[in-house]
């Protein structure tokens, strides 16, 4: 443990992490973020799914901490067109948007990682089908996918069950979306790795092909697939608020950021900013942080890679 | 080259097969049309004889084959919210799409080219360094938020703009133009701004990168040491360069635009196919669902091919490490 902890202190991950203004801020505010909406339940002011507890005569006052008189000191950032607090619901929705996010790039990596490294170690045909194949989803876009996708459960399940089963579909929807990203740098990765001489070594001692995938080349490409990764979260974060935006997401019973920008929408027209820009500005700069995190781990890990 | 385009033709038939057989699997697997067809009060024999009259007890194969025979033709069937051919239905609609996607397109280009050159050139300067910083808090917003922060700025706050639909349309042989008009030009700037707002950073970022590696690379070495003057440098010889990744990624993004269409169609109540789409998704109208989905994957892979082909053409090297 000590001895872990020691290497830990003397990586240069650390270094250049501590010599990094930007990775140190994104790094923090990240951190708020996460702790912040993962204690809702314990910090939110309101229990927003508690419907016992929200006051239609609350609806739509604006942001008390705005100080201009108006409002209710109850509610420092307004509430909604519900009267729930707004403060409470923005919290609960990231929490959402980041377990969604972070299910789906588990999905995607779990999806990506067996694909990539089956098409780059076996090669051949099964890598000609499974990159052909990775070339047209992208070209489709993954965002064209995802909606696609989620348009086509909508309709099959109807929208009730689609509601009530919205986070697992939305995980699965975004990360069948996104495959092709990890499968194509495991790939890349895999094919480099494998005309290495320990593979050549462990194959001469007669270990099986899968314990040479996973034991010995797997984690050999484990730094470019932790570098898209943290790309890969903000993507995901902002496919899920785009989903949930055009009503394909999270329902407005239980929100998520980019479906408590939808339901805002509408009242922007009638002065309700708060309704709708408060979550916005939050859900940019959750995205903003995670990719500024994802590219200063490129840098440091993988200068190569490095590109403008 | 012959060889080389006679492939990618092959390939782009084989992708649209695929894509029919993905929008043929929706159309038999959500809704069941005998049930839309039917009121509540028809015996299940009644119902049996029709699903034997329209041919859906056939195996899989043969309707499927009936379905590209249909659709070879340009039926996909009836949209039953609107009660004609779907097919006719999105193109109706679809230039509104094609007009912001082409605006959108005319405004990155003009704008990403000289802003990734001058950053490329000058990358220590403030307006480089503005721009770059810029594009990566450009590319975490999301366009939906954009389009609504700009319809609260411009539309409610200013006044300046309108805020949805596309305003007055001429008809121009069948095609309904808003761009010849000042009323239409006015209701495009919010939308060609949004959309735009995506692929702007990351053609920024592209062709900075790009053309910095070119600037360091021999030839253009040799070109200063020659003696050519700067603006031949950067504009001819390293410029040219530049363009392959460019126009590879371009032709992919063309797709995303498509797909982020939907979005600032929606935002904007721009009467567009994406708008189109989510309406037939809330209607669950599955046979627009599945013409919207032939379209633009005709758009894509048509798209796809020729950019393609003009790689092949502008890239020698493509052709023939392409042939095996």
């Amino acid at each position: 443990m000590m001895r872990a902890w020691r290497k830990f202190k003397e990586s240069y991950l650390l270094y250049s992490f501590l010599h990094d203004k930007v990775a140190i801020v994104s790094f923090t505010i990240l951190l708020v973020l996460v702790v912040g909406s993962f204690s809702a339940p314990l910090i939110a002011p309101h229990d927003p799914y508690d419907t016992a507890t929200i006051d239609i005569m609350n609806s739509e006052l604006p942001p008390f901490l705005l100080g201009n008189g108006s409002g209710s000191s109850e509610f420092p950032l307004g509430t909604d067109s519900q009267g729930r607090d707004m403060l409470s619901t923005m919290l609960y929705g990231m929490r959402i948007s980041i377990l969604i996010g972070l299910g789906a790039v588990a999905m995607q990596a779990a999806l990506g990682i067996m694909l990539g490294l089956l098409a780059g170690y076996i090669g051949k045909k099964v890598d000609a089908v499974l990159m052909r194949l990775a070339d047209i989803q992208l070209s489709f876009s993954t965002m064209m996918v995802a909606i696609v996708l989620s348009a086509v459960f909508q309709s099959m399940f109807g929208v009730g069950r689609y509601e009530e089963m919205a986070v697992p579909f939305l995980i699965i929807v975004i990360g069948i979306a996104e495959w092709p990203q990890y499968a194509r740098t495991v790939r890349a990765s895999v094919m480099a790795e494998r005309k290495k001489e320990y593979v050549e070594a462990a194959r001469v001692i007669g270990f099986s092909s899968s314990r040479i995938m996973w034991r010995h080349i797997l984690p050999n490409t484990l730094s470019p697939i932790l570098v898209i990764s943290t790309v890969q979260v903000a993507n995901a974060v902002m496919s899920e608020a785009a989903l949930s935006f055009l009503g394909l997401g999270m329902p407005p019973t239980q929100p998520s950021l980019g479906s408590l920008i939808n339901s805002g929408f509408e009242y922007i027209f009638s002065g309700s900013w708060w309704i709708t820009i408060f979550p916005g500005i939050l859900l940019v700069v959750l995205i903003l942080v995670i990719n500024l995190l994802g590219d200063w781990l490129r840098d440091v890990l993988n200068p190569k890679l490095y590109k403008g | 080259m012959f060889a080389f385009v006679i492939r990618r033709i092959l390939q782009a038939v084989i992708v649209m097969l695929v894509i029919s057989m993905i929008g043929f699997a929706i159309k038999q697997n959500v809704g069941d049309p005998v049930r839309q067809l039917t009121g509540i009060s028809v015996s299940a024999a009644e119902r049996e004889a029709l699903r034997d009259q329209l041919g859906l007890n056939d195996p899989f194969s043969v309707q499927y084959v009936r379905f590209l025979k249909k659709a070879l033709h340009g039926d996909i069937g009836q949209s039953f919210f609107y009660k004609k051919p779907a097919m006719e239905v999105i193109l109706k609609k679809a230039p509104a799409t094609l007009e912001l996607v082409f605006c959108s397109g005319v405004l990155i280009f003009f704008l990403s080219i000289p802003i990734g050159i001058y950053a490329a050139i000058y990358p220590k300067r403030i307006f480089s360094r503005i721009a770059m910083g810029g594009s990566i808090v450009g590319v975490s917003i999301p366009v939906f938020l954009t389009a609504i922060m700009l319809i609260y700025i411009f539309s409610i706050k200013l006044g300046w703009l309108p805020s949805f639909g596309r305003g007055e349309t001429v008809n121009i042989m069948g095609w309904e133009s808003g761009l010849f008009t000042g009323d239409g030009l006015l209701h495009l700037i919010l939308p060609t701004v949004s959309l735009s707002s995506i692929m702007l950073p990351l053609f920024i970022r592209l062709i900075r990168s790009e053309m910095m590696e070119v600037l360091e690379s021999e030839y253009i070495r040799f070109a200063w040491a020659k003696g050519l003057h700067r603006w031949r440098i950067w504009f001819l010889h390293a410029f040219k360069n530049t363009l392959l990744p460019v126009i590879t990624v371009g032709g992919v993004q063309i797709g995303t635009m498509i797909a982020f269409t939907i979005l600032t169609e929606t935002v904007f109540q721009w009467q567009g196919m994406g708008f189109l789409f989510l309406e037939a998704v809330e209607r669950s109208d599955t046979s627009l669902l599945v013409a919207y989905l032939i379209f633009v994957g005709i758009v894509f892979v048509i798209v796809n091919t020729v950019v393609d082909l003009i790689y092949g053409l502008v890239n020698p090297m493509v052709r023939v490490t392409g042939r095996k």
